[in-house]
This record gives structure tokens, sequence and C-alpha cells, in this order.
């Protein structure tokens, strides 16, 4: 066996290794399913790595070189936040690298003179501010039923944290569809062909940095469906069924509803981070303080 | 075939279109065609785009934009005229304003004719474009390094 001080390490790099396989599989799964949604064929399951793989074929057209370099912060930041996550670390640090990440992506965004990618790039703020709320209530939930901040600790627990927080899921589950750029939520950017700012975020990053975001966006889908695992850790079985059926409701939301306005994503974002989230939270405290000291 | 075969991104402009020829465009986009099948996406976006699907003539009031779009799009990219308008002004050539076929200002790899081109000649168009990006591709990679453009000096 590995001994303990090196587990961590070679879990980070198994993680930063196959995670971009294994995200570039989801998404190609994703464009299969919401093909035959819409009643089409659809592209081959291995499309988005034949899209990624010509994206570094083309020219590296930039409006400012500080494009490349946060292009490239944004795929290390989200590296690393991953790679925190599944060698078992801290939680709040994983959402710390998390949010960094993003913040390079607008960076990067607003480095570009186009209007469509400063529109992108406010929209992709909003969101920020839209999904974080919730992501943090997931982290404390988690905190208040293992006494832990700790990924290593939360996924060896016993205890079904489902039945504990299942508002902070509901809650979670919401956020997954912002954060994975689906409809309704899709304001920034969205991985439907067309867009009425064009492509938002990604409008002003071409070639090489344009595969860079794509990969990024490969370890971030397989980092958030491992906190779709954590919820029901105690069972793997359980755990992989709860990733495939929450990846389904997304995709089948997507095809279903259409684009809403920052406002209204704002506000059911933080409406229900402060309901479900919040009272999930609050019953949890009241039974562990008060009915069973 | 490398992957840029396997996944080109196509822009479409409308010139000085009679719609005709967009109409017959948008039916290869359908789901009854469905060119994702073949990696095809239509993007909005020329700095995303492979493929720059063209229809209309060109006149004085677009040939900015026209040219404009050609120069955002990153190598290598190639041109599909589409329509007699596009490849030489069609029965607008006479109008006052208009300068004729697209290659006037940009230029063209491929013509696919037809008033209105059909969407299976469309089809046919872009595969055709594609053994060309593939060539572009290599004289791109096989350029010495002195001559090629560095990043960041393409605004
Ligand atoms: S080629 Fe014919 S159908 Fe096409 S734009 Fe010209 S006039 Fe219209």
């Amino acid at each position: 066996m590995i001994p303990e001080p090196y587990e961590a390490i070679v879990k980070a790099i198994i993680y930063l290794l196959l995670a971009p396989v294994l995200g570039g599989l989801i998404a190609g799964i994703d464009r299969k399913v919401t093909a035959r949604m819409q009643g089409r064929v659809g592209p081959p399951l291995l499309q988005p790595f034949y899209d990624v793989g010509k994206f570094f074929e083309k020219e590296n057209l930039v409006v400012t070189t500080t494009q490349n370099f946060y292009a490239l912060s944004y795929l290390v930041f989200m590296a690393v936040a991953g790679a925190l996550f599944f060698s078992g670390g801290d939680m709040l640090l994983v959402i710390f690298a998390f949010t960094l990440s993003h913040i390079f992506l607008v960076l990067g965004a607003y480095a570009a003179f186009s209007p469509y990618s400063h529109i992108g790039a406010e929209r992709e703020l909003i969101q920020i501010i839209a999904y974080e709320p919730m992501i943090i209530l997931t982290a404390v939930g988690m905190y208040m039923v293992t006494k832990s901040f700790y990924v290593g600790s939360i996924v060896q627990s016993t205890t079904p944290i489902i039945l504990y927080l299942p508002g902070v899921f509901i809650g979670y589950l919401i956020v997954l569809t912002i954060k994975l750029r689906k409809s309704p939520f899709d304001l920034s950017t969205s991985h439907h062909a067309h867009q009425e700012i064009v492509k938002g975020v990604t409008t002003d990053f071409a070639g090489p940095n344009l595969g860079r975001i794509e990969i990024a966006h490969w370890y971030e889908y397989v980092f958030l469906l491992g906190v779709v695992y954590l919820f029901f850790a105690w069972n793997p079985f359980i755990a992989i069924a709860a990733i495939i059926i929450a990846y389904f409701l997304e995709i089948l939301i997507d095809n279903t509803t259409s684009r809403v306005k920052w406002q209204m994503t704002l506000r059911s974002a933080w409406l229900v981070a402060g309901t479900l989230g919040v009272i999930n939270l609050g019953v949890l405290y009241y039974l562990r303080m008060v009915v069973v000291p | 075939m490398t992957y840029l075969a396997k996944s080109p991104w196509i822009i479409h402009y409308d010139a000085s279109s009679c719609n005709g020829c967009d109409i017959e465009v948008l039916a290869a986009l359908t789901p009854v065609y469905d060119v994702e099948r073949f990696g095809i996406v239509n993007t909005g976006n020329p700095k995303h785009a492979d493929v720059f699907l063209v229809t209309g003539s060109v006149n004085e009031q677009n040939r900015e934009i026209l040219k404009n779009t050609y120069d955002q799009m990153a190598d290598p990219k190639v041109v599909v005229a589409i329509g007699i308008c596009a490849a030489s002004g069609g029965i607008f050539r006479e109008c006052y304003n208009v300068m004729g076929g697209i290659d006037k200002v940009i230029p063209v790899d491929v013509f696919v004719p037809g008033c209105a081109a059909r969407p299976e000649a469309i089809i046919d168009g872009v595969v055709k474009a594609l053994g060309i990006l593939e060539a572009k591709r290599q004289a791109m990679n096989d350029r010495p390094a002195a001559t090629r453009k560095p990043a960041g000096d393409s605004v």
C-alpha cells in the first residue's frame, strides 16, 4: 500500500490525469443525450476531445497577451481546486480556489475589448454572486453533520448525509444548473450554438486559450459531481446512481427551459439558498442543540 | 484526418443575399440533416469558427464587415461562397451598389453553385472545404517558425 503521507499526493495526481478524460466523456454523453432529446443523431461520443484537439491546432489569436495568462490561471486553479478536493483536503480551501479560478476567467474576459465579452464577464460575476452562498452552505452543512471540513473525513463518515441535508442538496442541484452553464441559467456563456451576446465570456478567446477553458470545464464537471457524491458517500452505489440521475435531470432542464434574465437567476439562487439551505441548517442546529443535547 | 476536419465550426454571413441561399444554409443546420453528426457547430463568433459561409454578393455597404469578419477568424480558415450571387454577383451584378462576387474582397476556397444552392450541395461544399482546411493547416505547420505570426501580435 502507499504510505500515508503520499496517499493524498497520489490521489491528487490521479485526479489531475483522469479528470479531463472523465469530464470530456461526460461532455460527450451530454451532447449525445441532448441531441436525442431534440430528435437528432448527435455528434460522436468523443466529439469534445476532437473539438479541444482542434483548438490546439489553431493559431493563438489573442486581443491582448494577458488573455493567455488568465486562461491558463483559470485552468490551473480549477485543477488545484479539484485536486485538493479529491485528495481529501479542506472544503473551505477548495471553495476558495474554485472561486478564484472563476475570477481569472472574468478578468480574462474583461481584458478583451469587445462589448459582448464585457457583458459576459459581468454576467459571470453575477453568477458567482448567485451560487456562492449555496456552495458555502453546502460545506457548512456537511460540517454540521460530520463535524469536519475535510473531504477525507466527510467521505469516510457512515452517516447518510443526504437524510440530514435534503434542503441543502436541492439547493446544490439548482446551483449545479448555474455551474454547468445550463438553461435557464446559462447567462454568461452557453454550450448551445447561439446566444444573444455571441459567446459571452468566451467570445474573445480563440484557439489554444479556448481549449484551456474547455479543459478547465472538464475538471469542473468532475469536481461538481464529486460534491454530489459526498451527500451519498456512505453507499458508493447509491452515490453513483444519484450522480447519473442528477446529471440527467440537468440535461432535461436544459432542454425544456429558456434562458432567464440575470435578476431572476440571482433571485432564484438566493431564494433557494435562503429558504431551503438556511431552514435545513436551522432545523439541524435545533435538533442537535435542543432535542438531543 | 486530424482534429480540424472532425470539428469544423462554421460562421454564416449574409452579404446581400435575396435570403434564398440563407434559408438553404439554415435548412442544412436543422435536425433533418443534423450536421452536428460531423462535429459541425454553427457559431455566431468568427473567433471560434473555422469555415466561413457567405451568401449573396458583396456591396459597398458590407465589404468592410465581410473583410473584418474574415480577419477575425484564426488560421487555418476556409471560405465557402454559396450561390451564384456570392460567386459573381448573380442577377444583382448590374446593380449600382454591387461590387460582384465575394472574391473581390476575401479569398474564396470553394464555390457552391446554384440559385438557390441546395442543402446537399452546401454540405458537399463544406466537406470539400475540409480537405482544403487540412492542407492549409499543414502549410501553416511547415512554415518556418520565424515567419509565423507571434501570439499576441494579431490584433
Ligand atoms: S444565388 Fe439566387 S437564391 Fe442565392 S442569394 Fe443569389 S438570387 Fe438569392
